[in-house]
């Protein structure tokens, strides 16, 4: 987990064949599994999908919303080991931000 | 385009919790755009569900157990063709398909009916007990596995395996054990209902992935779509299942169709290791009962098999849906205790 935390995690790459539908519904037709998330991860999901960097992504859900930097950077971190986990983003399709 | 007239015999109409194909295969073909078909069903049993299902089987008989024999099997073949005129017949279990391999040519010669089944050969070489030779020769990863004949065994199993290890039955079941006390107990069950041996598997940990194929004898791959089981009855069986988009497996797949010239229907079990290698764990010579899911994918595979059955060169599927799901339920068929009467004291329906 920990190799997350480090430079690598940020170029992680939402996998191509991964399905988003616009009510959060994630589908991965490699594995067969499906999630569900709520708007902010749905969002984040979006952005990574545009290969928006995570300082982009920083600025966008702190001005959006009213969270302090210290949850945001938790809850991102979470969220985004959990896609990892889900084999949502790959490590094989890296992209140098 | 006008659909052809056809007359198919299905078996497997046991619709239960460990289902049969027959039904499946019989809601494929009715969905075909090339076959008006009629559908005569083959029982074992007079409780097989197929059997009053008249909306999708046109007409019953019951045939002899495959333990009574070619000709007790060929001799009621004989009076069912005078009636039915049989085109092609499908026969969908593991136990009665060396009976109808062994009479696949004097059902052609004699009566004109087509089958599409794998040889002798292949049905043999594929078995549990000698999968891992199958592996070798097709270049496919399996699981190290072992045939024991006694309880006495059981102790020594772990200068080769280390627990837990995987117990099955000499044609169906499969339990994982967790140590020598479960593999006896399971050994004694599996063996006291499929015989011997048993085989003894080092269990893989990973999700279980299946194929339902097709192949043209000649070392073609007409069909295969990859599926995740969902939800898994008791005995292991799909009760939901999910296409996937897996090129690494399809290609599995149809590498061991073309190596192995497989003739017909199949399965193909596998594990999915987290590190992604697959390691295949069975082979079942006829289509699985979730093969429906092909059909919903786009792939007939069950009209493909007539097709071929009839002498008619097939063209590869080159596609199949991604991500389509089947569920599957129970439901209570009201059945007149006349129908019972029939199908039990006439032996068709």
């Amino acid at each position: 987990m920990w190799h997350l935390f480090t430079k690598s995690f940020f170029n992680m790459k939402i996998r191509k064949n991964i399905a988003v539908s616009d009510s959060g519904f994630i589908f991965n037709p490699s594995t067969g599994d499906s999630f569900s998330t709520n708007p902010i991860g749905l969002e984040i999901i979006q952005m990574l999908k545009e290969e928006k960097s995570k300082e982009e992504m920083r600025k966008t859900i702190l001005q959006k919303y009213q969270v302090d930097e210290a949850t945001f950077e938790k809850d991102f971190y979470d969220f985004v080991s959990m896609l990892h986990q889900t084999q949502i983003i790959s490590q094989d399709e890296e992209k140098k931000n | 385009m006008k659909k052809r007239k056809i007359n198919i015999a299905v078996t497997g109409l046991n619709n239960i919790d460990s289902p049969g194909p027959g039904i499946p295969v019989i809601r494929a073909l009715r969905d075909s755009k090339k076959f008006d078909v009629r559908i005569i069903g083959l029982s074992y049993e007079t409780l097989e569900p197929g059997l009053y299902m008249h909306d999708l089987v046109d007409k019953s008989y019951q045939v002899p157990f495959p333990s009574a024999g070619t000709e007790a099997l060929l001799e009621r073949l004989r009076y069912i063709h005078s009636v039915e005129k049989i085109d092609v017949i499908i026969p969908n279990f593991d136990a009665e398909l060396q009976n109808f391999i062994k009479l696949e040519e004097t059902l052609k010669k004699e009566m004109g009916i087509s089958m599409f089944l794998p040889t002798h050969d292949q049905f043999e070489e594929r078995h549990k007990a000698n999968l891992m030779e199958f592996g070798k020769q097709h270049g496919i990863q399996v699981p190290f596995g072992k045939m024991i004949f006694s309880t006495a065994e059981i102790p020594s199993l772990t200068k080769d395996f280390t627990y837990p290890v995987v117990v099955k039955g000499k044609y169906y079941d499969a339990s994982v054990a967790y140590n020598p006390e479960q593999v006896a107990t399971y050994f004694n069950k599996l063996s006291a209902k499929w015989g011997l041996p048993i085989i003894i598997q080092q269990y893989v940990f990973g999700s279980e992935v299946n194929v339902t194929a097709i192949g043209d004898g000649k070392g073609n791959a007409i069909g295969a779509v990859p599926m995740r089981k969902q939800y898994i009855t008791d005995k292991g069986k799909a009760w939901a299942g999910i296409s996937l988009d897996d090129e690494k497996l399809v290609s599995i797949a149809n590498k061991l169709l073309a190596s192995s010239k497989w003739r017909g229907g199949m399965e193909l079990e596998f594990i999915k290791s987290a590190a992604g290698e697959y390691f295949l764990l069975e082979i079942n010579p006829r289509f699985p009962a979730w093969v429906y899911l092909a059909v919903g994918c786009g792939q007939n595979h069950p009209e493909a098999l007539v097709l071929m059955a009839l002498g008619e060169k097939v063209k590869p599927f080159k596609e199949y849906e991604k991500g389509k799901l089947f569920v599957r339920y129970s439901y209570d068929l009201i059945v007149d205790l006349k129908e019972f009467e029939t199908i039990s004291t006439l032996g068709e329906l």
